[in-house]
């Protein structure tokens, strides 16, 4: 059971005099729950899952965002662990770090990348992941075993056959299964990463790579936004595999109480104005559906 | 072969055996004379008429200026072709080439090894003919092609043994040296290449294959390529190039000529990667009779500064005519590649898709032209440019000429300059990938329509090759 602690967290622009985003947010999510984050636009959602997952726009300038595992979450490590290896520090590690110690940021505007086959990607980027997760709890300049010299057995855009841990038959295999629990065409396999997606195409693509990345900790930005009702409930059911199968811990962003009846959250936080205003039950979220921010904005400034 | 002729290689071969401790047979004195030229036709036991053509495109060579005022056309001051070698053989006992890859010496079958062209004979990809510097120094060729009369052989043993053809069609109607100096310079000391007849209604299923190499410091290489495809016949032909790093500046001025028959299909490709001193100036051209159709696919790598428009004359009705480029510039590198089309009959077609990587400061230009004869009618052409462009320093530009003298034509032209982006790179490293692969993955779905095209072994070498350039581990 790993757990997500975000304390007194401030960011800006990174850049000369940069936009002050987040003021200091206090925020934690643990595995197998379900938090859902709202707000109003540009009060720093997005933002908050950017930094989470590493993102060089932005500058952080006070506070902290911790990931504490535990040793269930460690239990394929092959390496001896120490104390240090079980608390870390996100904000001193580059985005593919945190990604191998299960962070997951699901975009609300996934890139476009020509050319890369879902299936190559996907096998890369967790061959990566399992290489890096090794690397970072290895002693330091303690190389990984070091490969032979990759050959290409298969198609020169599939990769190295013999690189990394799974290899394309085992790999083809998990993807057929993932795709088949989100009810996803097998032809996205040989597709172009989300090149001439539609936006529901996209948001389920992401819920893939999730579910195969199986994260500690999975923040969904705006995941919901542009679907029609029945992909709405594969996203759903996606995301709910994701916890209870995996036992992944979700924030999940998101302006609307839709989707949050599919995906019941255990809690909901109300951002305003870079800051958590309000926390509370699935209730808060009918409550925003029903009045608004307003009043919650209100209650913040009444209280300061 | 006759016994005549056989008796003239053993004596060839007889002559170069005692030579066999040097390093190299035979280089020519450096710089470009008069003399140079009957040494290199001498010793190449060159009919006379081949001879005369040389000085005759010497002459040319010596009047033409360098090419110096075209916009934006890389820096040519650092060549100086008096200080290069124009010819040297390298040290092989045989001299028309081996038919049996064991029998190449040691030191240039780890060369290749390195490059793993053994795979690609594992594979058994038909008709590698492989040169060492300036001699063909394999071949292989499988029976069925000979059966059906198809050539494949170096262009030195094309000269001896199917002289009509080559007398006709060499830099005669398609690449005379009169078209630019360096087809004049190439047509003075060219030297080894490949010769290639496909006879009428004949197509070879498998693609033929050759490979350069350029191995010695201050040396040019002038390999002439010569492909003669009948009417309706097919054929796929696949160079590969590379070469290691030296100080000493390099040349390499190659030229191509491609006559494609009625209704005949000729594929061009080529993967080159000149080592970073090297100046690769070389001409390119087919023509199309009617129906046929013409296909370059070529990847542009490393070199110093590279000028290379492949070009295509759709001389005959409904020819048509396919550019996929790819051109990669790193630091100090100025790659000015791109194409010509001249749409001379009607009904004539020709697409140019044109992809371009710069890194480092490098420059990578695209330079195209395309020209509509009057009376072409019903022709059409599409251009797509798109560059990469990895840093601030680096920069990409595209001058696409356009001559359109018919009006009932259909002409497009689309152009995109883009950085690389930092979202996509962020998406990439979110799933894991470190920065440096989520660059190369980036830069390889890019290239990726020019990788499809190519048999396997090329696409991983292209692959390989992108790669090593990324993390900039090639000299």
């Amino acid at each position: 059971m790993a757990t997500l602690t975000i304390s007194n967290l401030h960011t800006e622009v990174a850049q000369e005099d940069g936009e002050k985003i987040l003021r200091g947010v206090d925020l934690e999510v643990s595995s197998g729950e379900i938090h859902a984050l709202m707000g109003p636009n540009g009060s720093g959602k997005s933002t908050l899952a950017k930094v989470i997952a590493g993102h060089p726009a932005y500058e952080v300038t006070e506070g902290s965002i911790t990931l504490e595992l535990t040793d269930e979450d460690l239990s394929d490590i092959d390496a001896e662990l120490d104390e240090d290896d079980y608390t870390w520090e996100l904000l001193d590690l580059e985005p593919n770090e945190r990604a191998a110690l299960g962070i997951f940021l699901g975009f609300q505007y996934p890139a476009e990348i020509e050319g890369v086959t879902m299936t190559n990607f996907l096998r890369q980027a967790l061959n990566a992941k399992l290489e890096e997760r090794q690397e970072l709890f290895e002693e330091d300049g303690e190389e990984a075993e070091t490969e032979d010299e990759a050959g290409y057995d298969t198609s020169p855009m599939e990769g190295p056959a013999d690189d990394g841990d799974v290899s394309v038959a085992e790999f083809q295999g998990l993807l057929q299964e993932k795709m088949e629990q989100l009810d996803m065409d097998s032809k996205f396999a040989q597709r172009y990463l989300n090149a001439g997606f539609s936006g529901g195409e996209k948001k389920q693509n992401e819920v893939l790579q999730a579910a195969l990345l199986e994260p500690a900790i999975a923040v969904l930005d705006e995941i919901d936004s542009g679907l029609d009702i029945d992909r709405l409930q594969d996203v759903s059911n996606g995301i709910n595999a994701l916890r209870d199968e995996q036992g992944s811990g979700i924030l999940q962003i998101t302006h609307y109480q839709r989707i949050l009846d599919y995906v019941e959250p255990d809690y909901v936080h109300v951002m305003i104005d870079g800051e958590i205003a309000k926390s509370g039950g699935a209730e808060l979220a009918h409550e925003l559906e029903d009045e608004g921010y307003d009043w919650v904005r209100d209650e913040l400034q009444g209280a300061a | 072969m006759s016994s005549e002729e056989h008796l003239k290689q053993t004596d060839t071969e007889a002559r170069f055996e005692f030579k066999k401790e040097e390093k190299s047979a035979f280089a020519a004195e450096k710089g470009l004379t008069e003399e140079t030229i009957r040494v290199i036709s001498e010793d190449k036991d060159e009919p006379e008429w081949m001879l005369q053509r040389r000085l005759r495109a010497l002459e040319q060579y010596k009047e033409m200026p360098m090419p110096t005022d075209w916009p934006g056309q890389p820096d040519l001051s650092e060549l100086d072709v008096d200080q290069i070698v124009p010819y040297i053989r390298p040290d092989v006992d045989v001299r028309g080439g081996v038919d049996d890859w064991t029998e190449l010496p040691d030191e240039i079958k780890d060369t290749f090894d390195k490059l793993g062209i053994p795979e690609a004979e594992k594979n058994a990809l038909s008709g590698v003919g492989a040169q060492y510097e300036s001699e063909v120094v394999y071949q292989n060729m499988q029976e069925q092609w000979e059966e059906k009369g198809v050539i494949f052989c170096n262009m030195d043993k094309a000269v001896q043994e199917h002289e009509d053809l080559v007398r006709e069609h060499f830099m005669t109607k398609c690449v005379p040296p009169s078209d630019n100096k360096f087809a004049a310079l190439h047509g003075a000391i060219w030297s080894g290449g490949s010769f290639v007849y496909v006879p009428e209604g004949v197509t070879v299923e498998m693609p033929v294959q050759a490979y350069f190499r350029m191995n010695s410091e201050g040396m040019g290489q002038f390999e002439h390529t010569l492909i003669i495809a009948e009417e309706g016949s097919e054929v796929h032909y696949i160079e590969g190039c590379s070469a290691p790093k030296y100080s000493a500046f390099n040349l390499h001025s190659g030229g191509v000529e491609v006559f494609v028959g009625e209704d005949a299909h000729v594929q061009y490709s080529t993967v080159q990667n000149w080592s970073k001193n090297t100046y690769n100036l070389n001409t390119k051209r087919a023509i199309a009779e009617k129906g046929g159709r013409m296909e370059w696919i070529s990847g542009s790598m490393g070199s110093k500064a590279t000028m290379l428009y492949p070009s295509t004359i759709l001389k005959g009705r409904g020819a048509s005519d396919n550019h996929i480029t790819i051109a990669m510039a790193g630091e100090g590198q100025d790659i000015d590649t791109g194409a010509k089309v001249y749409h001379n009959a009607p009904n004539t077609k020709s697409t140019i898709e044109s992809k371009s990587i710069a890194k480092d400061g490098g420059r990578t230009n695209y330079r195209g032209l395309v020209h509509i004869a009057d009376g072409a009618e019903n022709s059409s052409t599409a251009v797509e440019c798109d560059a990469l462009m990895f840093d601030n320093e680096s920069t990409s530009d595209t001058m696409p000429y356009m001559e359109i003298n018919e009006s009932k034509v259909d002409v497009a032209h689309e152009a995109t300059v883009g950085k690389i982006g930092d979202e996509d790179i962020f998406y990439l490293q979110s799933r894991g990938l470190d920065d440096d692969d989520a660059k190369q993955m980036i830069v390889s779905g890019f290239i990726e329509p020019i990788t499809e095209e190519l048999p396997i072994e090329y696409a991983v070498e292209l692959n390989r090759l992108v790669e090593l350039e990324m993390e900039g581990s090639l000299g």
